[in-house]
């Protein structure tokens, strides 16, 4: 993986001292709130429900072991033991004090991370396919491109305070797992028609209030061209994109309310005029990039039956918590931050180092942060997965429940977050107790259940197969349920079924719906296909069947 | 008597804005709308003339009046509207304008003078009461970019240079 220069170090530092004189003046009143706010935003920090929020980047979800280490390390000395991992790869700290904010950058520095430009009106952190580089079907590993455009967007002096957050996704595979559709900018590899690389460009996709999917306005542009062609992007946004209204802000209005064609335009038209001027990549910038992230020293190993004989959880979980590998004998194993009972993405220190140490052991020091709020560790040898499995589940990492209906994604809701209407934590309790039988969850298959407390959609409700978005009427939680939501490869946005139902209904609601697509099922076929087959009709007619108090 | 940030020196600003008392031969700054509407009194101006853009206007519009110009300066009206940091680089690259670029508003502050610096801006107008001498410490806060600069403030190190 990437690994910081003097130039990178020299920066991240110079940006704590910057942040630490920032803190000090608005600490001793030298710099009120209002102005305040945009600096500390650019540099992570929220100020939430309960205290300030602190969003660690974690670039396009990879960390090494010793990094994991001082996050756990963090959430000891400076919040309460644990930590929560988000839907777009990051860290969140729920309980730091304002005053230690510089302190803890300062911590993160020395292991060559940082929490610049995780909110704020700017350039986001660079979210990429977790299986990236051990895909089977992989076109090219997007991580290379993830970083360079990293630094690129890192304090671009043009592009530092945009109209509204900018998130840019890279996928090198068809299985689209960035969800490159709903993103500001979606970058999806492919090669030419000499076979070289280059990337197809989706511009303003995006969930939020009002979810769009991507348009694609170039078909292939050339790795040399990549941050020319963002920066006149970029350009056309920062002069054109509205700033009057928060709520029509982000780049998708502007390319709906310009229409894709004359958006792209243009774009194609500021790229032109600024070629003279715009940094290119040259192939050596490229491959030495690229030398960053070239495959770890595998062994030759060879696949191995090694469910055979094993207990049965061991064997579910292997089914489910493990996934295919390119290289003979290896596999990726998820980390399922799923456990029954917890919150969705949370990991203690305590787990944090077990990962930790057991990625220094089995999987080259590396792990991944995945977009489903899950942990990965990508190369473990098959001859270690038994032993990984037993370390795993005396931590609680191993609830064999990856892909399930269990496995779901949910923001931090109104227990957190200043802009949350409803709850998503207990719900998620409810719905992992309602849905505690192992045995029932493998039967329904793949399941994606999103969830997300507010129409922000940081729990990407409507591309959830069951979207749930919390709402407040007249100060009490309900829940709004929609189907038929996906993001991978077929990106579809879900539909909501009907009124919504209180707290203590969302889960026996989703049950009901799950015993239609169990009645009315083919043989073998996954939920999203019945919803997709038979439409909406029966699942709505079944979710009310027995809820008389839904308004 | 205004001071102001000039490259790297604070200085007495020797240019008055539209609707400051000024003698009919003074470094005058005029918004683009009068330049344009008054335009037979400003070619007879004796004095330098500078433009001054709002957010919304658009840089081209300036383009024929760029060589009678010896200024032009951009607003920020707050450090969260960022549109000026384009209209600078236009300024500077495309439109090829070498005289003074000024930065100037309620949005211009020492935590903004690196950014502004980096994309073309040589002098720096502070909203009322900022702290001159911490806006000119700002301008090499950092030894380090990521990006090639227009002008002004260049680090030592940057990484992916223009062709």
């Amino acid at each position: 993986m990437y690994r910081y220069d003097e130039l990178d170090q020299a920066f991240v530092e110079e940006r704590v001292a910057e942040f630490r004189d920032q803190t000090r003046r608005h600490l001793a009143g030298e710099l009120p709130e209002d102005e305040f706010r945009p600096l500390r935003l650019r540099n992570g920090l929220y100020i939430q429900r309960h205290a300030p929020m602190l969003r660690i980047a974690i670039p396009y979800g990879l960390l090494r072991a010793p990094q994991l280490r001082k996050l756990a390390g963090l959430t000891r000395r400076y919040d309460r033991g644990y930590g929560h991992f988000t839907t777009r790869q990051n860290l969140q700290l729920n309980w730091p004090a304002l005053a230690d904010v510089p302190d803890i950058l300062a911590e993160l520095a020395t292991v060559q991370m940082h929490a610049i430009q995780t909110s704020g009106n700017c350039v986001r952190n660079v979210t990429a396919d977790h299986m990236a580089g051990i895909a089977l079907e992989e076109i090219d590993d997007p991580r290379p491109y993830c970083e360079i455009v990293r630094q690129w967007a890192t304090l671009h002096p043009e592009f530092t305070y945009l109209p509204r957050k900018f998130k840019i996704a890279i996928t090198g595979s068809p299985e689209d797992r960035a969800a490159s559709e709903v993103h500001d900018i979606g970058l999806r590899l492919k090669r030419g028609a000499g076979g070289e690389l280059g990337f197809a460009v989706l511009v303003g996709g995006g969930l939020g209030r009002a979810p769009v999917i991507g348009a694609l306005i170039r078909e292939f542009l050339p790795l040399g061209d990549l941050l020319g062609y963002l920066e006149a992007i970029l350009r056309v946004y920062n002069q054109y994109g509205r700033r009057d209204n928060i709520h029509k802000a982000r780049i998708k209005v502007l390319v709906r309310s310009l229409g894709t064609a004359r958006f792209r335009d243009e774009v194609e038209a500021e790229w032109h005029a600024c070629r003279g001027s715009a940094p290119i990549l040259t192939p050596a910038d490229v491959e030495r990039m690229r030398g960053f992230f070239r495959p770890p020293p595998y062994e030759t190993l060879a696949d191995r039956d090694v469910a055979a004989g094993r207990e049965p959880r061991f064997a579910a979980w292997y089914r489910y918590n493990t996934r295919a590998h390119r290289v003979p004998g290896y596999r990726a194993v998820f980390v399922s931050l799923k456990a029954h009972g917890g919150n969705p993405g949370d990991a203690t220190a305590q787990q944090m180092e077990a990962v930790a140490d057991l990625a220094e052991r089995v999987s080259f020091g590396l792990i991944r942060t995945t977009h489903n709020q899950n942990l990965l560790l990508a190369d473990v040898p098959q001859n270690r997965l038994y032993e990984v499995w037993r370390e795993l589940e005396t931590e609680g990492l191993a609830t064999p429940n990856i892909g399930t209906l269990t496995d779901l994604i949910a923001c931090p809701g109104l227990d957190f977050c200043s802009l949350a209407n409803a709850g998503t934590l207990g719900v998620a309790h409810d719905i992992q107790r309602h849905f505690d039988d192992l045995d029932y969850l493998y039967d329904l298959g793949n399941i994606e259940i999103k969830m997300s407390g507010c129409m922000n959609a940081c729990g990407h409700h409507h591309v959830g197969h069951i979207g749930i978005l919390g709402v407040d009427k007249h100060g009490e939680e309900w829940y709004q349920i929609s189907l038929g939501g996906s993001a991978n490869g077929f990106t579809a946005l879900g539909e909501v079924i009907g009124p919504s139902v209180p707290k203590h209904e969302v889960a026996a609601t989703i049950g009901r719906i799950v015993e239609v697509y169990r009645a009315v099922r083919a043989e073998g076929e996954p939920f999203i296909e019945t919803l997709r087959r038979v439409g909406l009709g029966p699942f709505r007619a079944g979710a009310y069947a027995l809820h008389p108090q839904a308004a | 008597m205004r001071y102001i940030l000039r490259r790297r020196e604070i200085v007495a600003d020797d240019w008055a804005h539209l609707g400051e008392a000024v003698a009919g031969d003074a470094a005058l700054i005029v918004p683009l709308t009068d330049l344009h509407t008054d335009a037979a009194r400003w070619a007879a101006w004796r004095g330098r003339l500078g433009a001054r853009l709002a957010p919304a206007d658009r840089v081209e519009d300036l383009a024929t009046d760029l060589p009678r110009l010896d200024l032009v300066a951009i607003e920020f009206p707050n450090a969260g509207d960022g549109r000026g940091y384009s209209q600078a680089r236009l300024l500077r690259t495309r439109l090829g304008f070498s005289g003074e670029l000024r930065a100037l508003g309620a949005g211009v502050r020492q935590d903004q003078v690196f950014l502004l610096a980096r994309c073309g801006f040589d002098a720096i107008e502070l909203a009322p009461g900022q702290d001159l001498e911490a806006a000119r410490r700002a301008l090499t806060r950092y030894s380090v970019a990521y990006q090639p600069g227009v002008a002004g403030v260049t680090p030592g190190r940057q990484r992916f240079l223009a062709p």
